[in-house]
């Protein structure tokens, strides 16, 4: 796990710590010196990371490979509802699907965690006891970002206090995309802070953020806030995760542990729905970030769809057969 | 030892049917050569593939003649119009059977087979589509519309069906009639075109595919009713071209060898750039002519795209060709290996281990039979070693190091060849400025080795003259056109 870097004076503390590649404690000490290191980045070449991408997506992936991956997909899945009509009724069958899946097969593993509102934290956190399946939650006035500071971080406390094990914010676009970037630190830093002991996503909201240049300084930005995942959309807005945008996060993770020591996890949200495409995806972490990345403390996949789908190509590679979708629990 | 392995995903070649014994294709029928036979192995597993005749004199002279009545009686005073049906109807055939053609490429050549289907048959089936499109309207060209009569063409073995593609299409649709001559080595996917020449129906005559080394393509290229000779091979070989046409009528493209600059600039979008380095170097095992076998890095990032570029080459998966998630297949011949060896130890020798010099290679185990070669870069190369000056037509990549751009276009531009280069910068005035003083025929711009039929290609100086592909690739056959 990422250090818990201090919180007291944000503007001089980097999460960074001890920064074998490259001293970054100095960057977040003035709007202008963390605007100066992000534009610093090196640059992506849009037409060139698609294609790195699409290439990443065509590996083929046969019979025993498949398996292992169809078992780690699902052990990374964050089983999400986030709906104004979310209930506790919905709350507690989700966290039972995640705890068990496939009722049918024992050997099938339980997702990582269940993502829900904030006020549902109670629910989802009775339902699954000691199972070892965490709550996550959204938080930060989710979906949008616009409340106030003061707004912000008590929907976070409250969320905590409620018993989340992860604590999902989304950072301010607004702030972002006119170049109030220390805000955005701060924002990060302080919602940090708020969390305690729970793990901290940051949510960028990529398909606002529009550009892959965007996205690498967002990253940058998140990781040395001290966010313990990077998370690429709410799932209210598309386009959601894509892999070219999942790749660039997974680079500048990858990019990160080699400047400052230290691991952030991943996570794409929203768009995956088929086993297909999750593969993909785990191609990708493989062959970019490196194994190191292939285990749910370091990568998470947020969705409602997929699991089902994974289910149901889990099944097929036991029996041969496909089962209908009737076979497999709603949620 | 990754916890995510992939299984193996081999590619079926059942789909390919490949005969013990091989003729030539001759007036539309397959005949016969008259010469000693020659075998053609599969470089992965050196499995011979099939016996394929060798055309002597005689046998080239029948091809020739046949290509002449063909063009006097029927392909020289057909429209275009009636000509570009052919062509389409050849591009078709090309898509349709593109597994088959994919399959016996990697299973003759070695190469991987995700690059002979995403690469090699797609980018064939387009030059007959765009080529298709020219022939009903050579008078816009610019080059007029006459052509020359008959074609010699000889192409090499890296790229077997796309060098033919390259060499037939623009002939065909200029109103040509060619013998072609491929590769020693790589001679079946050029028979199987013959018989995609018999399903389209092309008349016989108007292609004429003639097997057999060096021997055959002199006597191809000296041939008197030959008018137009077009060669894609080594540089040696196309001085020897040169000598043998001086002084005929005969008109010559030629498509040597090439050393190419990849320069990358401090503010270049690095993993892409990373990326385009891997891609200029290790595609098709590096068998490639505008490969960028020599990366000029800005020596103020030198160290980091060293470290990135050992970390991306360590992902490259080796192996079975055939394999879909193969990125570097076999070396195409027991010769084509021994020379990457000899020039790798005078490389070796060369850079010595001093200072951040030396030989690198990614962990990576060489299968026991057929010819491989492991991803290479030497590291702490000058512009005068050897490896920095000779073509070496393999997966072996020399560093070099640069400071200001005028540096990086000096040293790019100081080889004997000329034929490509690509310039990583994120600043578009940049690009401009250096892609106008670099002495090559193709600049890419944040890519590599990307090919594409509307676009032109030759070279500067012994990377041979004239171009192919594009607008421009008509001059080469057509009369009174400077190609």
């Amino acid at each position: 796990m990422p250090t818990t870097p201090t919180t007291e004076a944000p503007a001089a503390t980097a999460a960074a710590g001890p920064a074998p590649g490259g001293d970054l404690s100095d960057v977040t000490r003035s709007d202008a010196s963390l605007r100066r290191f992000l534009h610093g980045l090196p640059g992506v070449d849009q037409v060139g990371a698609e294609a790195r991408a699409a290439s990443l997506g065509t590996r083929s992936i046969k019979t025993t490979a498949k398996e292992q991956a169809i078992d780690l997909a699902i052990r990374m899945v964050d089983l999400t509802t986030l709906e104004g009509q979310d209930t506790p009724g919905k709350v507690r069958a989700l966290a039972s699907k995640a705890m068990r899946p496939d009722p049918a097969d024992p050997t099938c593993p339980a997702a990582a965690a269940v993502c829900v509102y904030g006020d549902l934290v109670g629910v989802a956190k009775e339902t699954l006891g000691s199972s070892g399946v965490r709550v996550a939650a959204v938080a930060t006035a989710f979906p949008s970002g616009r409340a106030s500071r003061a707004v912000k971080l008590a929907d976070t406390r409250d969320a905590v206090a409620a018993g989340a094990d992860e604590i999902d914010m989304v950072i301010d676009r607004g702030a972002f995309l006119s170049g109030r970037y220390l805000e955005v630190y701060e924002e990060i830093v302080a919602v940090k802070e708020a969390c305690g002991p729970a793990h901290l996503k940051v949510i960028f909201e990529t398909g606002e953020l529009q550009t892959y240049d965007n996205v690498r300084r967002a990253s940058w930005l998140a990781m040395m806030a001290g966010g313990h995942f990077i998370k690429t959309s709410t799932g209210k807005t598309q386009p959601a995760a894509t892999l070219p945008v999942t790749m660039i996060m997974l680079e500048a993770v990858r990019d990160y542990r080699e400047a400052t020591g230290q691991m952030v996890g991943v996570k794409p949200a929203g768009g995956i729905r088929t086993t297909k495409d999750a593969i993909k995806y785990l191609v990708t972490v493989n062959e970019v970030a490196g194994p190191d990345w292939l285990d749910p403390d370091w990568f998470r996949f947020g969705a409602s769809t997929l699991l089902n789908d994974l289910l149901m190509q889990r099944t097929k590679m036991r029996t041969g057969r496909y089962s209908g979708p009737d076979y497999f629990t709603l949620d | 030892m990754s916890i995510f392995e992939y299984a193996p995903a081999p590619e079926s070649r059942a789909i390919v049917d490949i005969k013990a014994s091989c003729g030539l294709f001759v007036n539309g029928e397959f005949v016969d050569g008259h010469g000693t036979p020659f075998k053609t192995v599969n470089p992965a597993t050196e499995e011979v593939l099939a016996e394929v005749a060798e055309a002597n004199d005689a046998d080239v002279d029948a091809a020739v003649k046949a290509a002449r009545r063909a063009y006097d009686k029927v392909w020289g005073p057909m429209p275009g119009r009636e000509r570009a049906k052919y062509l389409y109807r050849i591009a078709r055939i090309l898509q349709e059977r593109a597994r088959e053609i994919s399959v016996l490429e990697t299973i003759d050549n070695g190469k991987p087979i995700k690059e002979s289907r995403d690469v090699d048959v797609p980018t064939a089936a387009a030059f007959f589509f765009y080529y298709a499109g020219w022939a009903d309207k050579l008078e816009h060209s610019g080059y007029g519309s006459t052509p020359l009569g008959v074609a010699g063409q000889v192409i090499p073995w890296n790229f077997p069906l796309l060098m033919l593609a390259w060499k037939i299409a623009p002939a065909l649709a200029c109103g040509n009639t060619v013998v072609l001559k491929p590769a020693e080595t790589t001679p079946l996917t050029a028979l199987l075109f013959a018989e995609i020449c018999q399903q389209a129906d092309l008349p016989p005559g108007v292609v004429n595919i003639i097997t057999g080394a060096g021997a055959t393509g002199e006597t191809l290229v000296g041939h008197p009713d030959v008018d137009k000779v077009a060669f894609t091979g080594s540089t040696g070989v196309g001085k020897a071209i040169a000598r043998t046409v001086a002084g005929s009528s005969k008109k010559v493209t030629l498509e040597l060898g090439g050393k190419a600059a990849n320069i990358v600039f401090d503010d270049a979008p690095i993993d892409q750039a990373i990326e385009g380095i891997v891609n200029g170097i290790f595609f098709n095992q590096g068998h490639v002519c505008c490969a960028g076998s020599r990366l000029l890095v800005q020596e103020s990032i030198a160290d980091e795209v060293l470290t990135r570029l050992k970390r991306r080459m360590s992902t490259l998966r080796l192996g079975d060709p055939l394999d879909k998630n193969t990125d570097v297949g076999a070396i195409n011949s027991a010769a084509q290996l021994a020379r990457i060896h000899e020039l790798s130890d005078i490389g070796e020798a060369e850079v010595g281990t001093g200072d951040g010099a030396g030989r690198w290679s990614p962990e990576c185990e060489l299968p026991s039979t057929g010819f491989w070669f492991p991803p290479t870069i030497f590291t702490g190369v000058s512009q005068a070693h050897r490896i920095a000056r000779e073509e070496i037509f393999g997966p072996v990549l020399s560093v070099l190091t640069f400071r200001t751009p005028s540096e990086a276009v000096e040293k790019a531009n100081n080889t004997p060849y000329g034929l490509s280069a690509g310039v990583w910068t994120d600043k578009g005035s940049r690009i401009l400025d250096i892609a106008g003083r670099l002495r090559a025929g193709v600049v890419w711009a944040n890519t590599f080795n990307k090919f594409d039929p509307t676009s032109p290609f030759g070279g500067y100086k012994e990377s041979g003259y004239g171009r192919e592909g594009g607008r421009h690739g008509l001059a080469a056959y057509l009369k009174g056109a400077d190609a």
